[in-house]
This record gives structure tokens, sequence and C-alpha cells, in this order.
């Protein structure tokens, strides 16, 4: 069995770039047309792939090696997807050559585009002030929720870093959240504490990974679909059960 | 003017969850203007034309919310997923499952009952939005292909 460089080239560009979409949170089916897309203008005939959100299994066909990349870590990353996307674009209309987009590809899996720290915790807040409105609150009740959403999302990240028990870090940040708007209330710094607790759990709330687990169990993507889901649905546990936690206490305290 | 504060705020709630989603920086508006359309086809088809039935309003919602993120996907030929997913955000149904779960925890668990259906229900009409329209468009597109 002879393999030329280039090919081994192709099929590790292909693996690459699904590993890269799959860890910043794509959609799995996107995985597999992506890497179908390239495999096929860079002549893999009969290429094929199996992707589930903890690994990708890829084939190249005839007979090359079958390669498999293991995901360890999933993050939302979707300046990441668009990148990847835009290579894998560019290497299919032929404006970019294999070894130019798998070079493009080992920057993207270095780099780091990601928002700096202290952005994505003022967003949270902000987001968290805003939702208060839009759930029919109080103009009042917005520094509440701003102190209680963007600290929340502070101990979800700080946690979810240290421990890396993603379940662990979702529990304890919305306990957080909780606590924090029980005290607003307590102390005469906000009014309503359903609401502000809603507003400032929101940029907990695991939106991405529920939107992708419905359109990978529409598209046939049943073992994905499903892992995602259960991902979700651990996630919203998480969440509920710290607040439930806190709000247990408050008939006591 | 309480359609302008809900436009206003929509749109700062989806942009900044493009930033905690690290979306690209120049599609952050974009963002922000689909979670605008979804949440305001929310708000509209629910109070004024359904009488506050939460759970088709978000059916509406969520089409509107696929069919302008599918737009701009077309349009900047990137992933609809950038667009679609910061949209979504607003229409989860978070108070409803904070209902159900702290009637739970007041042991009244008839309402909480009530309120978890619901829950699901919304979870499950977001989704049918999401599919529907991305068939429909698809439709649309292969149509336009065939006859161009």
């Amino acid at each position: 069995m002879i393999i030329d460089s280039t090919e081994e080239l192709a099929v590790d560009c292909c693996l690459l770039a699904g590993r890269l979409m799959m860890e910043a949170g794509a959609e799995t089916y996107r995985v597999d047309d992506t890497m179908a897309r390239m495999a096929a203008c860079q002549g893999l005939a009969g290429a094929d792939s199996f992707t589930t959100s903890t690994g990708i299994i890829f084939s190249p066909g005839g007979n090359r090696h079958v390669k498999l990349a293991s995901i360890r870590k999933r993050a939302t990353d979707l300046e990441k997807i668009a990148r990847v996307n835009a290579v894998s674009r560019g290497l299919s209309a032929g404006e970019m050559t294999l070894e130019a987009a798998y070079q493009e590809l080992k920057r993207i899996e270095r780099g780091d585009f990601m928002f700096p720290f202290w952005l994505q915790l003022l967003a949270a807040a902000v987001a968290s002030g805003s939702f208060l409105i839009l759930f029919g609150g109080h103009w009042l009740d917005i520094p509440a929720a701003f102190v209680a959403g963007g600290l929340g999302f502070f101990v979800s990240e700080t946690f979810h870093e240290k421990t890396r028990v993603k379940f662990f870090s979702e529990f304890t940040a919305s306990a957080v959240v909780g606590l924090l708007s029980l005290a607003a209330v307590r102390t005469g710094l906000g009014g309503q504490l359903d609401l502000i607790i809603i507003a400032a759990v929101m940029p907990l709330v695991p939106g991405l990974l529920i939107t992708n687990a419905v359109r990978d169990l529409m598209a046939g993507h049943f073992m994905a679909g499903t892992a995602k889901g259960a991902e979700a649905f651990l996630t919203a546990f998480a969440i509920g059960a710290g607040i439930a936690l806190v709000l247990s206490f408050r008939g006591v305290a | 003017m309480i359609w302008v504060i809900n436009g206003i705020c929509s749109f700062i709630a989806s942009a900044m969850f493009g930033i905690i989603f690290n979306s690209p920086r120049n599609r952050l508006l974009h963002c922000g203007f689909v979670g605008l359309v979804g949440w305001l086809a929310f708000l509209a088809a629910r109070d004024l034309f359904l009488g506050g039935d939460a759970v088709k309003a978000s059916f509406i919602g969520a089409f509107a919310v696929a069919v302008v993120a599918h737009l701009f996907a077309k349009r900047y030929r990137t992933p609809m997923i950038i667009f679609s997913v910061a949209g979504i955000i607003p229409l989860v149904p978070g108070g409803t499952a904070y209902n159900a779960m702290r009637n739970v925890m007041e042991t009244h668990y008839d309402v909480a009952t009530v309120h978890a259906m619901e829950a699901f229900m919304i979870s499950g009409s977001i989704a049918m939005g999401l599919v529907f329209a991305e068939v429909i468009i698809q439709l649309v597109f292969k149509n336009k292909r065939r006859t161009a």
C-alpha cells in the first residue's frame, strides 16, 4: 500500500478541520458536510466520516488508513467555526492550495480569537440587565440583575477552568446568582426576586447546545443529537438545582 | 413605547450573547438584529394575535429568527449558526422553567407540572420553528435554482 504525502496531508487537513469545528460547537451535520466537501475536492474518492460530539472517525476511502480524532474539550467559539468554514470554502473553490489550507488550519488551532474575559463578563452582565426588562421587570432592579448576572458568569467560567467539571461549575454559579438576588431583595436593592433570578441566570443557559441538539436530531444524527441533548439537560438541571438550593433556604433564613 | 424598549433590549441582549459566544467581531450587530426580529415577532404574535399563547408565539419567533439568520448566512457566506444561536436566546423559556422549579420547591406539584409542560412545549415549538424555516427556505432556494 503506497500513500503519498499529499494524500496524507489531505486526510490530516480534513480531520483537523472537522475536529476544530466540533470543538468550537458546530452542528454535527455541518462537520460531516465540510469534511466530505474537502475530501471530494482533494480527490479522495469514497471518503466517509462518522461524527459524534466526542470523536470523529474519518475514512479516506480506497485502501488508505482510517483515522480518528477525539474531541476532549468543547466550547462555543463561533469565530472559529466561521474561519474553518472560510478555509474549507477557499480549498473547495481552488483559491487555496492544500498546503496553505493546512497551515491556516494549524494557525486557527493555535490562535485564540476569544473576546477578552472582562468583555465577556461585561456582556453577560449587560445581557442580564436587558433580559430583566424583556421579561417585564422594573428599571430599579437592573443593577441587581447586572451584578448577579456578571458574577454568576464569572463563577461559572473560573470554576470550570479550575475544576473541569461542568456540572459543578454551573451548579455553583446558579447558587451564587440565587444568593446574590436574595441578598439584593433582602437589603432592598431589588424588588422582584423571581425576575432578577431569571434574568441573571440567562447567560448560563445552554442555548447553543439546545439548538444544535435539535438540528442534529432532525438531520438524522441521532448519536450526536442525543449526546448533546443529554449535555443540555444536565446543564439545565445543574442551573435548576443551584437555584432550588437557594430557594429552599429562603423560607428558613 | 413598549415596543421600542423591547426592541432595544432584545437587540442589546442578543448582541451581548454574540460576545459571549465569540461571534466574529463584524457580525455582532447582525446577531443583535436577528434577536430583535425574533423577539418582536414573538411579542407581536403573543400579544396581538394569539392572546397570550406563548407556545405558538415561540414557533413564530423561532421561525423569524431562522429566516433572517438564513438570509444573513447566504449574504455573508458564513454558517447560519453564527446568527441563529444568539437570536434564539431571548425565546428560551427561562421564566417558565424557573416557575416550574420554584413550585416544586414549594411542594405545589400540580402548578409545577403545568409550568414544566409549558416550558417543554415552548422548547419544542422553538425547535419546530427553526427546522420548518430551514426546510422551507431550502425548498424555495432549490426551486429558484431550478428555474434560473
